[in-house]
Parts: C-alpha cells; structure tokens; sequence
C-alpha cells in the first residue's frame, strides 16, 4: 500500500493528520493530539517488540522559557509529529501495523482505544516478552558492537548539544552588545556635519546585522536542536530494543541448558524451546534489518541537518555582507557643497 | 588603512625597509594632506621620518631606583626629491615615552592656538579580556610605536608646528634636548596653563563658535569613549562565539571515529570548524587599528578643548582687565568731583576720620591717571591679542576640522573593509563546512 501521511497544525493543541492512499484517490483527514501519538507509538512498541519504533518529540517541554504556545514551539512539535508518521510509513513492517491503520482513519480514536485494551486480554496471544531474570551468556559480536555504537553515538550527540546551545547563548550576548554598540553611531551622528550620514550608516549596519543574527539563532533553536534531541531519545528507546532481544535470547539459552540437564529419553526439543529460538532468530533478523534502514537514515537526516545548519550560517554572512557592501559607496562619497 | 601599511614597516628587515620608507610615507603624506598645496614648506615633505624599532631598557631613575622603561627609535633621513634610487643616509636616536610627552606639553604651551596633535595612550586603556593592560606586553609596545610616529608624522605635517626648533632637535639632537627644552621656560606657562584648563569662570561675552566648539569637543569625547567601550565588549563576545565552535572540531573528529559512510565528510568538516574559530584572532587584531583610529580623535577632542579653554581664558583675563580699568576710572572721576557715587570703605573711614588734605587727593588722583594709562595700553594689547588668537585658533580648527572629516572617513570606509573580509571568510569557511557535510 502506497500512501502518504502528513501532519499540519489544526490548532495549538491538535494535529491534522491526512493521509493519502494512492496518487488519484482523495486525501482523508482526522484530528490528532499528542496523547493520540504517544499511544500510537505506546501501541507500536507494545505490538512489534522486534522492531526500532520512531521516537515523539519530547511529551513535557522542561527548560524555563520555552512557550508552549509560541508559534516556533508548535511548528517545532508538528514538523518532528511530522517525521514520525513519515518514518512509520517507510518501514516495510510498521506501515502494515493495525494501530497504525486505525490511527490514521478512525473518526473516534477513543471509543478504539478502550476497546484495544479488551482485545488485548481477549486475545491471550500476548505479545509480552519475558524480561528480567535471565541472564545473558554472550551477546553476538554484532549486538554487542550495535550497543558501543549507540553509547557513543548518543554521547557524541549530547556533546553537539550542549555546543550548539552554548554557541546560542554567545550569539545572544553578542546581540546585547551589538544593539547598544550600533545607537551610538547614531548619536555620534548627530554632532556631526559632513560625517552625519556615513555615521548613521553605519549606524543602520549594524542594526541590519543584529536582525540576521537574531535570525540565525532562532533557526538554530527551532530547527537544529530538535532534530538533534530527537536522535538522543531514538538512541535511548533503541537500547531498550537491545536489552529485550538480550531478554529473549538469555530466556532460550537458560531454557536450552534446562533441557539438556534433564537428560530425557526423547531427544525432541519441547515446543517452547523451539519457539524461543523462533523468538530469538526473528528479534534478530528484524534488529538487523531496521539497524541497517536507521544508520541509512541516520546519514541521510544527518548530512541534511548539518548542511542546513552550514546553510543558515552562510545566509547570516551574505545578510551582513550585503549590508556592509552597500554603505561602502555612502561612505566614500564626497559633499557636493561644503 | 594607510596607516596600517606603517605598523609593518617596523617588522622588515632593515635593507628592505628603505624602499619602503619612501614609498610608505608618501602613502601617508597623501592621506593625512590630500590637498598638498597648502604644506610647502612643511618639514613631512622635506624629512622622511620614523618610528622603527622599540626596546625594553633598564635604568635608574630619579629617586635612583632602578626601572624598566621601553626606548624607541627614531629615524630621520632628507628627501631627495630629484635623484631617484639615490637615498641619504638615515640618522637615528632613542626617545622613551616621557620625552615625548615633555615635548608635547612644550608644543601645548608654546602654540595655545594650535590642537596639537595626541600622543598615543600612556596606559592600555578599553581593552577587552585578551588585550593586555600591561604596559610591557609586546603587542601594547607594538601598537604604541605606531602611535607615537603617527605622532611625530602629524607634527611634521602641521604648516606651523614643524617649523619649531624644538621638535626639529628632538628629531635630530639626542644629548643635550632636556635641556634645551627646559631652557625655554616653558614650565613656568605651564603650571598657570593647567591652573586655566581647570579652573570655572564666566566669561561674558566669549566668541560664540568657542563656546559652540567647546561644547562639540565634549560631547564627542563622551561619544567616542563610549563607542571606544562598547566596541571592545563586543570583540570580547564575537570571541566566544567563534572559539566556541573550536568544539565541534573536536566532537565532529571523535564522532566521524564510530562511523563509516559518514566518517571522512564529518572528520573534514571539523577541520573547517577549527579554522572558522583560529580566523578571530587576526580579525580582532585588525580591528585594534580601527580602535586606536577613534583613540586619536578621542585625544585630539581634548586637544581642540584646550585651544577653547584658552580662548575663553584670554577673554575672561580681558574682561577683567576691562572692568578693573572702568572702576578706576570711576574711583579717578569720583576723587576730582568730590562724589562718591558708590559705597567704599574709604570713603566710609575717611567721612568718620576726617577727609583727607587736598595734596593728599591730587597724590591719589595721579598714581590713579597712571595707572589708567598703563590699563588702557594694556587693555589694548589684550585685544589685540585676543583678536589675533581668534583669527590663527579658527583658522587651524578649521585645518583641523578638515583633517579629521578625511580621517574619520578613512577610518570607517576601513573598518566597513574589514567587516566585509570577515563576512566573506564566514562564507567561505562554512561553504567548505557545507560541501564537507554534503560528502556524508
């Protein structure tokens, strides 16, 4: 099934979510809040444990200043709600998710809702995995690197983090500095005769450059750091992916030894057995595969976070450059009358 | 910008820098002159002159303990203007900081009509964090050398200062000059000078651009100071945010470590990061030239209030002069007429003690006739005075004005250049970023 689905803002406190089947069918729209997304993805997790689910941006905003309803803070949320519902659509697997469908079309998620949570005691096929207890013999060398990788992966990223904020906080301060150092050439101005106009502009200049820089740093708030935060928590719900195919593969190993300390007659292996190794060998085709799409992925999001932010920098520049250009010729011009 | 070609002079090795002394100050002859008509005779165009070379010396000073102090090089050579490639030789001697100012203060007191021109700053004054404040510090002395020739080259460019024998001698005689300069009795203005700068008075009727000028010159240290203030807080935080990206130079290397597709695009991407955060150090360095640019003007507005101040001291000192002679001659008047038309206390002690013989009054009335005479010469002479000083102080304000419209022009069109190149290395470097990032 070829569809896309895209968020848009509805208001500030629901998602319009609109779906698109095939090319010449007609798009389909319901309305969305973000506890509908987080139990979507609650759902997806739940449903398909082998798998790496995308990740919601984050549920509580908890640095001091951000506005909740700022248009920037709710433009941030709907382009990374965005993200999610494209990245499900790409996965061979998750599109086909039930929830997912349901999501995408019911009128009246609710009333489904309630209903899934029967369903789910109904079925008995639970799709719960054992965790805890069992302990692990040794992680296949792929795991164990796939493990390395994202500790220091999400390390990495939170060093970049704490960067891009600090380096945010010095263009802020410099903004404070360069708002008060322009006005005074502005003053300066107005003592002068035949230096009046050059002084103002470069009075004006100076404003200019204030804007692109503001500019700059509001891009950078809005669309660098989210991105970034949003790989650290994918990182940390792909740990706990590893942890539970540790799970499944330490229950079977455990079950193995317990069947070969019995010493019995028949040497068939019991059927719970044989599905633990089912469990374990399809946890690992599935990890294998979604790692292989997520580092694809990873690389295409990252060159394109990074040149944007390379791009916002050289717009700040060519903003400047052009304004400092364009009072050369004030500058140098001569008083026509003394 | 032109006077930036002089700061490099100093760092040539010597053979080449003969070349470049022509060349260089020729530069700044046309920069400080555009209009060379008015400067024939001045002493700039017959006499090459530099600041070459400074050198940390140790001494003993006056209470004989020992010191260290900074001697600079002054260079001289004869211009000769016909044979082209033949160059005289060049005389030198050392001057430290103090006999510059001694001969500034004797240029300030000899010349009370002229703005003389500043010298550089004594102490290391706006700086921002990585500047040092410290008198020693190479770059200070540097940037010091500079401004003490900007100096002497201004002098030398001025129709009426360079023609003084003093500033010639202390060009060109190197023992003896203290003296020399001592021997003018310049000291002795001086302290009465400084007692006028200071001191509050009212003057009545003061030449009305004075009062006008006085209060420009003000403003415009108060303006400058502050821009001079704010400007090195802003070349503080620009410095942060450009090393501060330094860091992703080091993350984006130990991140491209783990990966494979995206590893070299990363690993030369923080070496662009690297040199995006070394590039600040040049740009501020540059930048200081602009700074010390509006650090002249600041002390040359101190300059053009002292020339105010004097005029306003000579019209007070003529007021005076004035209205004692008025009251004398009232007193004279009163004597011969016998009335006394205002309240004196003589006149009060006299009326209780008994007026005085006639012989006495024709005494008083005598002494008082001379020395109304001698107050009208004098009161003459002082407006005379007066006059001309307000004719030749307007005239070099006017000079002056023109000077610093020119200079002060240079001065921003230069720092707009500089602006510019840093704009365009941001560019480029996150150009080369970009590509880098495209590469992953």
């Amino acid at each position: 099934m070829e569809f896309y689905c895209k968020a848009s803002m509805s208001s500030s406190s629901s998602m319009m979510v609109t779906t698109r089947a095939e090319f010449d069918l007609p798009e389909y729209s319901v309305r969305r809040r973000y506890q509908d997304f987080d139990w979507l993805r609650n759902k997806l997790e739940e449903s398909q444990p082998t798998h790496l689910i995308p990740p919601l941006p984050e549920k509580f905003v908890v640095k001091g200043v951000v506005d909740r309803f700022s248009e920037e803070f709710v433009e941030t949320r709907r382009k990374a709600l965005d993200k999610f519902l494209k990245r499900i659509t790409d996965h061979p697997v998750l599109s086909f998710n039930e929830h997912f469908n349901v999501f995408l079309t019911a009128k009246d998620l609710n009333a489904y809702k309630k209903q899934g949570m029967a369903l789910l005691s109904k079925m008995g096929e639970s799709v719960k995995y054992v965790t805890g207890g069992y302990k692990l013999r040794s992680r296949p060398l792929e795991f164990a690197a796939i493990g390395e990788y994202l500790d220091t992966f999400s390390l990495k990223l939170g060093t970049i983090d704490r960067i891009a904020q600090r380096i945010i906080k010095e263009q802020l301060e410099y903004l404070v500095e360069l708002r008060e150092y322009g006005p005074i050439y502005s003053t300066w101005s107005g003592l002068e005769v035949e230096l009046s106009e050059p002084l103002e502009g470069v009075s004006a200049c100076i404003g200019n450059c204030c804007t692109a820089l503001e500019e700059l740093s509001e891009d950078m708030t809005d669309d660098f750091l989210p991105v970034l935060r949003e790989y650290i928590l994918y990182s940390e719900s792909m740990k706990n992916v590893l942890k539970k195919r540790d799970q499944v593969q330490a229950e079977y190993e455990a079950k193995l030894e317990a069947v070969a300390l019995k010493k019995e007659d028949r040497p068939k292996v019991p059927t719970d057995v044989e599905k633990c190794q089912d469990r374990v060998e399809c946890f690992n085709a599935d990890l294998k595969a979604d790692m292989e799409r997520w580092q694809n992925n990873k690389r295409q999001d990252f060159r394109q976070l990074l040149m944007g932010m390379a791009d916002k920098n050289i717009q700040y520049y060519e903003k400047c450059l052009t304004a400092w250009e364009s009072i050369i010729p004030l500058l140098q011009d001569k008083p026509e009358t003394k | 910008m032109l006077l930036k070609d002089l700061s490099y002079g100093g760092n040539d090795q010597r053979g080449g820098r003969v070349g470049s002394l022509c060349f260089v100050w020729q530069m700044l002859h046309e920069s400080l002159f555009p209009s060379s008509e008015k400067m024939e005779d001045c002493l700039a165009k017959k006499m090459e002159i530099t600041v070459s070379e400074a050198e940390k010396r140790t001494g003993r000073n006056a209470m004989n303990m020992q010191e260290t102090y900074t001697a600079y090089l002054i260079e001289t050579r004869a211009v000769e203007s016909q044979n082209e490639g033949q160059c005289s030789p060049v005389d030198s001697l050392w001057r430290r900081y103090s006999e510059f100012e001694l001969l500034r203060n004797y240029l300030l007191v000899t010349f009370p009509h002229i703005v003389v021109p500043p010298l550089p700053e004594k102490r290391a004054d706006f700086v921002w964090h990585k500047l040092s404040a410290d008198n020693m510090d190479p770059d200070f002395v540097e940037r010091r050398r500079i401004g003490l020739e900007n100096f002497l080259l201004r002098v030398a460019s001025h129709p009426v200062l360079c023609q003084d024998k003093i500033f010639y001698s202390f060009l060109t005689q190197e023992g003896g000059w203290k003296e020399m300069v001592n021997e003018t009795g310049f000291q002795l203005k001086a302290d009465s000078r400084l007692k006028a700068l200071n001191a509050t008075f009212r003057v009545k009727n003061p030449d009305k651009r004075f009062t006008e000028l006085k209060h420009y010159s003000d403003e415009l240290q108060s303006v400058i100071s502050h821009l001079l203030r704010v400007r090195a807080r802003v070349a503080d935080r620009l410095y942060g945010v450009y090393k501060v990206h330094g860091n992703y130079g080091r993350v984006f290397s130990e991140w491209s470590a783990i990966e494979k597709e995206m590893g070299d695009g990363l690993q030369s991407a923080g070496h662009h990061m690297d040199v995006y955060a070394a590039s600040i150090d040049d740009i501020l360095e540059e930048e200081e030239h602009y700074a010390d640019q509006l650090k002249e003007y600041l002390f040359y507005a101190e300059a053009l209030r002292a020339v105010c101040r004097k005029h306003e001291l000579m019209q007070y000192d003529l007021e005076m002069a004035a209205q004692d002679l008025t009251s004398k001659k009232q007193q004279c008047e009163e004597l011969a007429t016998g009335t006394v038309r205002t309240f004196s206390l003589k006149g009060m002690t006299s009326k209780l003690f008994g007026q005085e013989t006639p012989e006495q009054r024709e005494a008083k009335i005598k002494v008082l006739e001379e020395q109304i005479q001698e107050g009208e010469e004098q009161l003459k002479s002082k407006n005379l005075e007066g006059r001309d000083f307000v004719k030749s102080a307007w005239a070099d304000i006017e000079r002056f004005k023109e000077q610093k419209n020119h200079d002060l022009k240079e001065a921003l069109i230069s720092y707009a250049v500089m602006q510019i190149s840093m704009c365009k290395k941001g560019i480029q470097v996150w150009t080369n970023a970009k590509e880098c990032f495209s590469k992953m």
